[in-house]
């Protein structure tokens, strides 16, 4: 049998394959083929899940469970979700679809030359189900998972996060079949991040295209992503990769790997790191550069994860870790700056007549 | 800006001793309370110190240039061209410091029927804007000739028989009066024509600025003017011109002797030989016109051009020539400037997200594109060119004036008014005509000393950024873009007034070309001193001029009291990637050699570290 129909590389998924990958795992392909560096890693299919489901007969009972939920009970949404997340944790992989995940997981480490390579498990929505709704991906991360039992345990979490009771009252509001509902889920090679946080290839404050916005944090990027921190910011001109306006906060949490449990844990910074610039001027232009390419591939503004892994603390290596489009200025109504004239010279008039306001 | 208050020009401050200043400038420029609606208008009115032209007080004499523009600006928003919202500018003095005020226009129901004029005449300039432009370097060229052959006649014991022999029927005297009264008019029609294509030219720079800064609210104002700069503007060339003297002497073998620097030396000594002579003659080539050249603004009278001092391009020339003795390269990257200009408009094009909008783009930056070269070029035609020879036709006005002991020296004759040295001049050829004694010996010593005395405590004087009433809008194109007149702008005024209050490690100016550095602080009064400048130093100067080029080789930012985002230190150092600060009032006099600064190019600040 085609071990495709369970398991792809990063370096296979492509945008086209969403329905199959999920938005995550396809768009870690794209970055992949735009030569950005990604962690690398492995898509677990919708066909896993789909097969999954229908071994462990839970197909059609699932369905039942959430067709006999009355719409806008929240209680009855809780109970079901209860149900259904406890069907599927409890349920058992088949012999050969543990195989084929535990092998391409061996795979993974041999390329890392790291045995028990530490993963990050995430979900991958398929783009029917989950639309903009960034929500559902930041709920189901498993960070520093080590072992084939443990990633097999986090696969069949994020499965059941697709019944959290916020994704199933979300589908059940925009109208959604159930039925066409799939999930993926991406494993990923964790960069051991000395600063990670998000990039905006845009400024979401002000909408600008020619800004792109950098947020940092030391370790993970999870104490940005949740917005626990007020990150360091840093401003780049996307055209210049001049940088025009840097930030540095209190940042007085960080999430890192405790040496003695190898469990990612959140902890206090020490007070003279609090305070200190989290990520170089110059990995933020790094980053930026890789900011303007993702955009560039994709065409479109872009919202961005990333992490810088260290060995000497003035040399770093940038990995992105996620991408997707940006939402918010996005979903605006696209028009005009201005008013279109026939002329220059009309144009000057308008501005003349305009003038500047002085508030 | 209700919060921000500016004093009442009626109750600015008036400096003991200095009672009677008034005299010395023209009557129509002094704030009056004798008429009520005069008054009012004065106190309605948004003043503002022109510090970007003037960072000293005015001379009696240097105010000519003042009240040429004055004028040429004003008639041609009001009168000429009819820009839609606004009118001229109107200008007052206050202890030797000038204040300006952009006049809207008040009447909205005019501002479609300027609008329609406008259209039509503002719009012809436009499209036929190289024609027009070609046409006015040859109006320039004609009267900077008329300027160089105007003689300024010495008064002889008898006249020449040729007055009789040809029957002139005119004297001497009437001919000095004459070439005076030319010279002057020679002045206010240079700036006539300065202002010919420069309010149009800054409109359409503005409307471009302001689309830009809609679509990127990020944008900094640097980039916007490098996307539409011009690459071959004559700013340059004249040290370009001296660049090619630096290779000429060493491909000659004559580049020890051009190293010694000295005008003196150098000329002596290359007139001795035969390859020296060669370079003698591109050297004298080049000086015209491009040794007019002022090593200042050209505004006032003490800027003196590369012609008037030698050693000054000739010292500046032993840089370069040190530059390419040590294998650099010291041409100007002009592809490289051109690829990034393209690249900048292409890739901020591209980030627009809709049609109308590239349109709009393409249609302004060609535009801007079309006008900017002029209001670069401008510069060195009137300010440099004609002003450096127009203020040595003074010189020799003045010498008569000493001769006949009407004042002490050359260099005294500025304390007086051009209207008062038509009248001494008057003493002079009367009393030459009559044989009788002018009166002038007894007047105008007496009254320059009190004159120097009195500016002596208006220097020490710091003039409020502004007086009068804030405005909401501001619509006239030169107040915009020369002085930035903004919200910001204004803000940064207030901060300045608290900064001046406490804060004494703080200098506030215009972004002038953006970027951070740390660096140590080199004061340079007079483009003489920047032999002084050591590599990676941090340049402070009054303002900078193209005679100030070598300077920007060695240093890593630069810092000037005048000058705004279009000034030559901003221009230059966009060009050459160094951050500057410009128009910070007071940076020569508040920051000493040696010092250590940090300075940030894109917001216009200076941190004084030690």
């Amino acid at each position: 049998m085609d071990i495709a129909k369970y398991v792809l590389p990063f370096e296979v998924c492509d945008r086209n394959m969403v329905n199959r990958v999920g938005g995550k795992c396809a768009s870690l392909g794209e970055l992949l083929k735009a030569q950005i560096p990604v962690p690398p890693g492995f898509a677990i299919t919708t066909g896993a899940y789909a097969d999954f489901l229908r071994e462990n007969n839970l197909t059609e009972k699932v369905l039942e469970r959430l067709t006999s939920i009355e719409p806008g009970n929240t209680e009855h949404v809780e109970t079901a979700s209860a149900h259904i997340r406890e069907w599927i944790e409890a349920g058992k992989m088949s012999e050969f679809m543990e195989d084929i995940i535990a092998e391409q997981y061996r795979i993974l480490a041999r390329r890392c030359r790291m045995p028990a390579v530490p993963v990050a498990v995430r979900s991958s929505a398929t783009a029917e189900d989950l639309p903009g709704a960034s929500f559902a991906g930041q709920q189901d991360t498993y960070l520093w998972i080590r072992g084939v039992d443990d990633l097999l345990d986090r696969v069949k979490k994020c499965w059941a996060s697709l019944f959290t009771p916020r994704a199933i009252a979300y589908r059940i509001g925009m109208g959604f079949d159930h039925r066409v509902v799939q999930i993926s889920v991406a494993v990923q090679k964790m960069v051991r991040s000395f600063t990670a946080g998000v990039m905006f290839t845009l400024n979401p404050s002000t909408g600008d295209r020619s800004t792109i916005v950098i947020n940092a944090n030391w370790g993970y990027g999870e104490s940005v992503v949740s917005g626990e921190v007020t990150p360091d910011e840093f401003h780049v001109n996307k055209i210049t990769m001049e940088m025009t306006k840097k930030t540095i906060s209190d940042k007085h949490i960080r999430y890192t790997t405790d040496p003695d449990t190898d469990m990612v844990v959140k902890i206090e910074t020490e007070p003279e790191r609090r305070t200190a610039q989290s990520l170089l001027d110059k990995e933020a232009i790094e980053l930026a550069e890789l900011g303007k390419r993702i955009e560039l591939h994709y065409g479109r503004p872009m919202d961005i994860e990333w992490a810088v892994e260290k060995g000497l603390p003035t040399k770093g290596s940038v990995f992105i870790v996620q991408s997707r489009p940006e939402t918010v200025w996005s979903q605006r109504e696209v028009k005009p700056v201005i008013e279109p004239k026939a002329s220059a010279i009309e144009h000057i008039i308008a501005g003349l007549i305009k003038g500047r306001k002085i508030t | 800006m209700a919060d921000l208050k500016f004093p009442n020009p009626h109750e600015a401050e008036r400096l003991p001793g200095t009672e009677g200043w008034e005299r010395m400038y023209p009557y129509h420029y002094l704030y009056t309370t004798e008429d009520p609606e005069r008054k009012a208008y004065e106190e309605n009115m948004f003043w503002f110190y022109d510090g970007l032209h003037y960072p000293e007080p005015m001379y009696p004499f240097d105010i000519i240039w003042d009240e040429a523009w004055f004028l040429a600006l004003s008639q041609f928003n009001t009168r000429i061209f009819i820009v839609p919202p606004a009118m001229g500018i109107d200008h007052r003095i206050h202890n030797g410091y000038l204040y300006i005020t952009p006049l809207p226009v008040a009447d909205p129901a005019e501002i479609p029927k300027r609008a329609e004029l406008f259209m039509k005449r503002a719009g012809y300039y436009y499209q036929n804007w190289d024609r027009l432009h070609e046409n006015w370097e040859g109006k320039m060229r004609d009267i900077i000739k008329q300027l160089a052959d105007l003689k300024i006649p010495t008064l002889p014991e008898i006249e020449d028989e040729s007055v009789v022999f040809e029957g002139l029927g005119v004297s001497t005297g009437y001919r000095l009066l004459h070439a005076y009264d030319k010279l002057i008019d020679l002045g206010i029609l240079a700036w006539q024509y300065h202002f010919e294509f420069l309010n149009l030219g800054y409109a359409a720079y503005v409307v471009f600025v302001d689309f830009c800064q809609k679509a990127f609210p990020d944008i900094p104002l640097q980039k916007i003017t490098q996307m539409v700069g011009g690459i071959d503007v004559i700013i340059y060339r004249p040290d370009e011109e001296l660049k090619k003297l630096a290779k000429l002497s060493i491909e000659l073998g004559v580049d020890d002797i051009a190293m010694k620097g000295k005008a003196e030396t150098v000329l002596n000594e290359m007139a001795a030989s035969e390859k020296g002579k060669k370079w003698l003659e591109a050297f004298q080539a080049a000086r015209e016109p491009w040794f007019y050249i002022s090593t200042g603004t050209g505004w006032y009278h003490h800027d003196k051009s590369w012609n008037d001092d030698l050693d000054v391009p000739l010292s500046s020339m032993t840089i370069y020539i040190e530059k390419i003795r040590k294998g650099e390269n010291i041409d100007r990257p002009t592809e490289a400037i051109r690829r990034e200009r393209e690249r900048l408009a292409s890739e901020y094009r591209a980030l627009l997200t809709t049609d109308e909008d590239r349109q709009t783009f393409d249609q302004m930056l060609g535009t801007a594109r079309t006008v900017f070269p002029y209001v670069e070029n401008h510069l060195f035609y009137v300010e440099h060119w004609f002003h450096s020879l127009f203020w040595n036709k003074m010189r020799e006005v003045a010498k008569i004036l000493v001769d006949y002991k009407f004042i002490n020296e050359v260099e005294d004759v500025w304390y007086l008014k051009r209207a008062e040295i038509k009248d001494a001049l008057w003493d002079v050829v009367t009393s030459w005509a009559t044989g009788s004694k002018p009166r002038g010996p007894l007047v105008w010593p007496k009254e320059i000393a009190w004159r120097k005395d009195v500016m002596g405590k208006f220097r020490k004087w710091v003039p409020p950024d502004a007086m009068g009433t804030v405005p909401q809008t501001i619509t006239e194109p030169f107040t915009i873009v020369l002085w930035g007149i903004t919200s910001e702008s204004m803000s940064a005024w207030a901060r300045l007034k608290a900064i001046a209050d406490g804060d004494l490690t703080k200098i506030m100016g215009f972004p002038g070309s953006p970027g951070v550095v740390e660096g140590v602080v080199r004061v340079c009064r007079t483009v003489k001193e920047i032999g002084e400048l050591k590599e990676g130093d941090i340049l402070v100067a009054p303002t900078t001029s193209p005679s100030w080029a070598p300077a920007f080789q060695k240093i890593k930012a630069a810092v000037t009291d005048v000058g705004g985002v279009m000034c030559h230190a901003a221009i230059v150092c966009r060009e050459y990637g160094l951050p500057a600060v410009v128009g910070t009032g007071s940076a020569t006099s508040r920051l000493k050699t040696g010092q250590r600064i940090r300075l940030d190019g894109s917001k216009g600040e200076i941190d004084i570290i030690s």
